[in-house]
């Protein structure tokens, strides 16, 4: 009597979300022990945290309104992701929607009804437009996209700080580093005295459905399908590569502008520094779309449960002095552990009599 | 006076360069053998904090450096049973490595930032190289040891790369995996020894960091370098003799940047690099033509015996 692994068929959805579950409450299980070896209490720190984000209407909101960011540029990534164009760039994608955006309620001088609108549209194109160049270069010249898209997140970064430190420096803001404050017309509206600003929750929603659409009803999104999971069948198809990735990425580049108008003008209100204006949503957003298993709807409900983690990082940071990027150690882990799960729904473990013990090729 | 312009870039060139020529020395052997692994930044910067804590508690920063060699090898051995053993997709594994690397160092490190080292490596001159003209001074007088010693490892890998049966091994290993396995080679041992050795080295590149060119330790000190080590890779095409000139390429180019500080604002300096890493890939697309970059056949998928 030994046990082996066995192939199985396309996992069942009960199966999907059980293994899933298992590996994210397993990596919760490491983040807290690596933050006892490391000083930090686990237990009351997650009573804590469980109090201040899920306990408390206020906290509650906080989640929300971090999840905001990442269900769009998560939606987007997932479109992404399909095709297998690695977007690893939704960060800066997501900063210089933030700066289009600005750049409008500052200066256009537009009226109020106009203002807002124009913002998202801007906030839109300056991302896509910035998701553009590695899109060109992967199609035409074969260039990694994953590193063209990374090193475009560092090119946002010092425009929004050179932005912030010369030519939009507040005048209102001696000595400080943003711009001026937006006109309240520019301001997206929130929920009470909370800041979840929900015109951008329900932007998010409708990016879902747009994409799912898009994905199960649409030709391209059935090229999409194709080009990511059998790309030598999408060429005898007459898929037309430069065609499809150009769109695919201009909508999720362009899903991460709109993140990024959410945050400058639902958060901030006005340009500020990028370590603020965005606490990695961007990388963030990868892992909501890979855990979502590339599914645009599930891909909010993932959000949450990132934003939860983010808002549970601003819990350690108020309540416990933890530094802000700690927040990693959860993130990494449940990627980690999702991963290593995966196995888990590719093959089953069944009982026989009497066989080799089977090799690590065939275990994994 | 011009002469000592160029001598100072060259010096200030090489300095820069010493993190990038490590990590994507490690990157160019693991990437020889199959296996991407885009933990780059994640391995540098838990490398650059315990080396760090071990030299700054026992003052010793040689030390230090085989802690930073120690905990880079250790996250890669993370990315090595994920994506080679249990054959997950490497980028994804990668990335993660990334990010936990990135928030592990935060917790970690803490209680550790804003304290100068005490003892940090220091400038050694080079016996007979340092009086040759012009290149002396610049790259053997006044330099850190491991800036020269990449120099030197740069040379032996590209020697057992391509001059010995080990190299040929590991070539094969990520250039065709079913034929270096039929010919009893055991793929899945190289590919977790090359991450490994892969760790090691960015390992390296962030205890420089810590150790003697900033010498403290800074949540997210490695800004970055890790993805550029990455890019460089490709823009050497794999090979540890250009990987050389590639990094002296972008340290001089950087330092350059610098000497335009009174036109340019120094936001817009600061983001030559990463500019300059997405220019470099494309001219090399460019010369070499679509697709043809000569990447390792296999690079990115996973093996397993008996599969296709």
């Amino acid at each position: 009597m030994t046990w082996k692994w066995e192939p199985r068929g396309e996992p069942t959805a009960a199966l999907v979300w059980g293994v899933s579950l298992g590996a994210v409450a397993f990596a919760m299980i490491l983040t807290g022990i690596l933050f006892a070896f490391f000083g930090v209490a686990p237990i009351p720190a997650f009573v804590t945290i469980v109090e201040r984000t899920i306990l408390d209407a206020r906290g509650l909101s906080e989640v929300v309104r971090r999840s905001i960011p990442l269900m769009l540029a998560g939606v987007g990534l997932t479109l992404a992701f399909r095709a297998r164009f690695w977007n690893i760039g939704a960060e800066g994608q997501l900063l210089i929607g933030a700066v289009a955006a600005a750049g409008v309620a500052l200066f256009s001088g537009l009226p109020a009804t106009l203002l807002l609108p124009t913002m998202f549209i801007a906030g839109f194109l300056a991302g896509a437009a910035w998701g553009l160049g590695p899109a060109l270069l992967k199609v035409r010249l074969g260039v990694n996209e994953i590193i063209t898209t990374l090193m475009l997140n560092y090119v946002a970064i010092y425009i929004v700080r050179w932005l912030i430190n010369g030519p939009w420096k507040g005048r209102s803001m001696a000595g400080f580093a943003y711009s001026d404050m937006f006109d309240p017309a520019a301001f997206i509206p929130t929920l009470g005295a909370t800041r979840l600003h929900w015109p951008t929750l329900l932007l998010a929603i409708l990016a879902a459905l747009l994409v799912t659409w898009l994905l199960a009803r649409t030709r391209f999104g059935f090229e999409v399908r194709m080009m990511g999971e059998s790309p030598e069948a999408a060429r005898y198809a007459g898929v037309d590569f430069f065609r499809t990735t150009l769109i695919l990425v201009l909508v999720s580049a362009g899903a991460a502008g709109l993140a990024g108008v959410g945050e400058v003008a639902g958060i901030h209100r006005r340009l500020v520094d990028p370590g603020s204006l965005s606490i990695g949503y961007g990388y963030t957003a990868i892992i909501v779309a890979l855990l979502a298993r590339r599914n645009p709807l599930a891909a909010l409900v993932t959000a949450l449960f990132l934003g939860w983690v983010a808002a549970s990082g601003d819990v350690m940071q108020v309540a416990l002095r933890l530094p802000s990027q700690i927040t990693g150690v959860t993130q990494g882990l449940v990627l980690l552990s999702v991963i290593g799960a995966e196995p888990l729904l590719r093959y089953k473990l069944v009982r026989v009599r009497k066989t080799q013990p089977p090799t690590a090729g065939e275990v994994a | 006076m011009e002469l000592d312009l160029v001598v100072t870039t060259l010096a200030r060139a090489l300095a820069f360069s010493t993190p990038l020529l490590w990590a994507a020395l490690g990157e160019i052997v693991v990437e020889r053998a199959g296996v991407v692994n885009l933990g780059v930044e994640g391995m540098m910067i838990l490398g650059a904090l315990a080396g760090f804590v071990v030299a700054q508690t026992t003052g010793d920063p040689w030390l230090g450096l085989l802690a930073a060699m120690a905990a880079g090898g250790l996250t890669a051995a993370l990315h090595a049973f994920f994506s080679v053993l249990l054959r997950a997709n490497q980028y994804v594994s990668g990335l993660a490595l990334t990010i936990f690397g990135l928030g592990l160092s935060g917790l970690i490190g803490r209680s550790w930032v804003g304290r100068p080292l005490t003892n940090p490596m220091e400038f050694v001159d080079v016996p007979i190289l340092q009086s040759i003209p012009v290149l002396g001074p610049a790259l053997f007088q006044g330099q850190y040891a491991l800036s020269w010693l990449g120099l030197l490892a740069a040379i032996a890998l590209w020697f057992v790369l391509h001059h010995t049966r080990l190299g040929l091994t590991i070539r094969t290993v990520g250039e065709n995996p079913a034929a270096a396995d039929a010919a009893g080679v055991r793929v899945l041992t190289v590919r977790i020894w090359t991450v490994i050795f892969g760790g090691v080295m960015a390992g390296v590149a962030g205890g420089f960091l810590s150790l003697a060119y900033r010498p403290s330790w800074g949540q997210g000190m490695t800004n970055g370098l890790g993805w550029i080590a990455l890019a460089l890779a490709i823009f050497a095409l794999w090979d540890p003799l250009r990987a050389i000139f590639a990094a002296l390429l972008f340290g001089t180019f950087f330092t350059l940047s610098f000497s335009l500080q009174a036109y340019f604002a120094p936001q817009l300096l600061t983001m030559m690099p990463y500019l300059f890493t997405i220019l470099a890939l494309t001219v090399i697309a460019l010369r070499k033509g679509a697709g043809a970059f000569g990447a390792p056949e296999a690079l990115g998928e996973p093996y397993s015996r008996g599969e296709r």
